[in-house]
């Protein structure tokens, strides 16, 4: 079963501008897929219609068997449950302690403390950053912030796991080492999909590549 | 413990809780969010207490103007209280024409009642009454004229009227007094005055609904990002809106706390003018606080008050992160 499948998905923004024109594509369920293009191509818009920060305005978006368009907007965060999202800048909050920043996603979910306890610490093992718990994510290098990002992202166990440009501020040792990391999740059985431009590193990892040109899809 | 160990589940929807699990989580949330948005209160004590002190003014005016009334309304008439004319005699009027007047308007059956009060009656009743008694010694005779007071049947102000001209076909009459007429006066001063603090009240509501939102406005932009993330990662508006709500409820009620310290204060400052205006016409009169009623009434007007101005910013905020 595929587990992202665009069909003929347009987006058009109300100042006219074509983000996405026609855009057809599918991902099997535990693959790793690269998605690239120049800056403006339309990446970001495609990751926003799978989280459902915006809607397509042709087409349709299925992730698993569920169509987007059928969630209104309460389903909408229980929706968004089922996904784990990377950002660029890592979007942690400087205000509170590594902890809590990775348990949010579970609270949110209504987890009980001891069972978020337990989890934290397992995604912060997988990161490699067991120690960092009680730091506050400001005193953390940017590689290790954004391993901080990828725990939060996968501490719920998605099913799908996003990046949007996550090697986007680091150094290219340090963005084969995070790459890597998304790897490890793929090769546990997570369907990944990552927005970069970084065509060298794309290149020395052996996965499918999605090329956005101008909001349309070439396929390599 | 979660089930979901035994079998690898996917995602946070896969997290099997029970029902009173749920509850019981849901209820520690709540306290935590009330708890946290009472620190965050703290943690910035001068800005809290400037909001609160606005709130507790412009809960303390209206809470205090219904104090008054409902004070004042001690002094309106009783419903069943019936207008009584007060015939006045001219002064020196010979004693047993005055005393065939009362009789004859004894006979009359358009009168429910009729007292005859001398003029050495009303002398005698003047000084018991009044500490300027001794005044009547001043005088060579008694200077008081002899009073009959009625009771009319008919009690519509017409017939009222009717009934005051008509008495005047004696010549012995001075003058004739509608006794209600003060109180109707009152009456109706009061009302006005109940009205204008209604008015007041509804539009200082308006000020607290709109000071906590602001506020609130405030508070949410310093936490824009967080809340941001939150939605992005599956939180609910009802998670985004809770800290807010809980803030605005705390701020609500610190500002009707405060305010039931001022209106304390202003009865307090109010009681001993309030009392001497009320001895002039009642015997007794009891100062009267808000009551339980009204200190329960005002803390809870305070906190929806509150909670309300608090969620007509977060809904707005919450407006500007829907799908489009």
């Amino acid at each position: 079963m595929a587990a992202i499948r665009f069909s003929a998905v347009s987006k058009r923004y109300a100042n006219g501008y074509d983000a996405l024109r026609g855009v057809d594509f599918e991902l099997e369920s535990g693959e790793m897929v690269f998605l690239t293009g120049h800056s403006g191509a339309g990446k970001s818009t495609l990751l926003k219609l799978l989280t459902l920060v915006e809607r397509p305005s042709r087409g349709e978006v299925w992730v698993g068997d569920q169509s987007l368009a059928e969630l209104d907007k309460r389903q909408i965060p229980h929706y968004r449950r089922s996904l784990g999202v990377v950002y660029q800048n890592h979007r942690l909050l400087a205000d509170r302690s590594v902890f809590q920043n990775i348990a949010l996603p579970l609270q949110i979910a209504g987890y009980s403390d001891e069972d978020i306890g337990r989890r934290v610490r397992a995604a912060l093992d997988r990161v490699g950053l067991l120690e960092a718990e009680s730091a506050s994510p400001m005193a953390l290098s940017g590689g290790e912030q954004q391993r901080i990002g990828i725990a939060r992202a996968i501490v719920h166990k998605p099913r799908l796991l996003i990046a949007d440009e996550p090697t986007g501020n680091l150094d290219p040792r340090l963005s084969l080492d995070i790459m890597q990391l998304f790897e490890q999740f793929n090769r546990a059985g997570t369907t990944v999909l990552i927005a970069t431009h970084d065509v060298a590193l794309i290149k020395r990892m052996k996965h499918r590549v999605l090329i956005l040109d101008k909001g349309r899809m070439r396929h390599v | 413990m979660s089930k979901s160990a035994a079998k690898p589940v996917r995602g946070a929807s896969g997290h099997r809780i029970t029902r009173a699990d749920r509850f019981k989580r849901w209820l520690g949330r709540h306290r935590f969010e009330a708890s946290e948005a009472l620190r965050r209160l703290m943690k910035t004590p001068i800005a809290a207490l400037m909001t609160v002190s606005m709130l507790a003014v412009a809960l303390a005016v209206p809470g205090f103007l219904f104090t008054l009334v409902l004070n004042l309304e001690q002094l309106s008439p009783a419903a069943d209280l019936k207008p009584q004319l007060a015939v006045y005699l001219k002064p020196g009027a010979d004693e047993r024409r005055v005393d065939i007047i009362s009789r004859e308007l004894l006979l009359r059956d358009d009168l429910v009642s009729v007292e005859l009060i001398s003029s050495d009656t009303g002398a005698e009743d003047f000084r018991q009454r009044s500490e300027l008694g001794d005044l009547l010694d001043l005088f060579e005779t008694n200077p008081l004229p002899a009073v009959i007071l009625i009771v009319p049947r008919e009690q519509s102000t017409q017939a009222l009227q009717a009934m005051q001209q008509s008495l005047f076909a004696y010549d012995e009459v001075d003058s004739v007094e509608l006794d209600i007429e003060w109180l109707v006066r009152l009456g109706a001063i009061l009302n006005s005055f109940e009205r204008i603090s209604l008015i007041l009240s509804l539009l200082l509501a308006v000020t607290v609904l709109l000071v906590v939102a602001n506020t609130v406005r405030a508070l949410i932009s310093s936490r824009l990002e967080e809340i941001e993330v939150s939605l992005l990662i599956g939180a609910t508006s009802g998670w985004v809106r809770r800290p807010f709500l809980y803030a605005g409820l705390w701020y609500g009620l610190c500002g009707a706390l405060f305010a039931l310290v001022l209106i304390y204060l202003a009865l307090v400052l109010v009681e001993s003018p309030l009392r001497d205006l009320t001895s002039l016409y009642l015997g007794n009169f009891e100062l009267r606080g808000l009551g339980i009623q009204g200190v329960v009434t005002l803390l809870v007007l305070g906190s929806l008050l509150g909670w309300g101005g608090a969620n007509l910013a977060v809904s707005r905020l919450l407006t500007q992160f829907d799908a489009r």
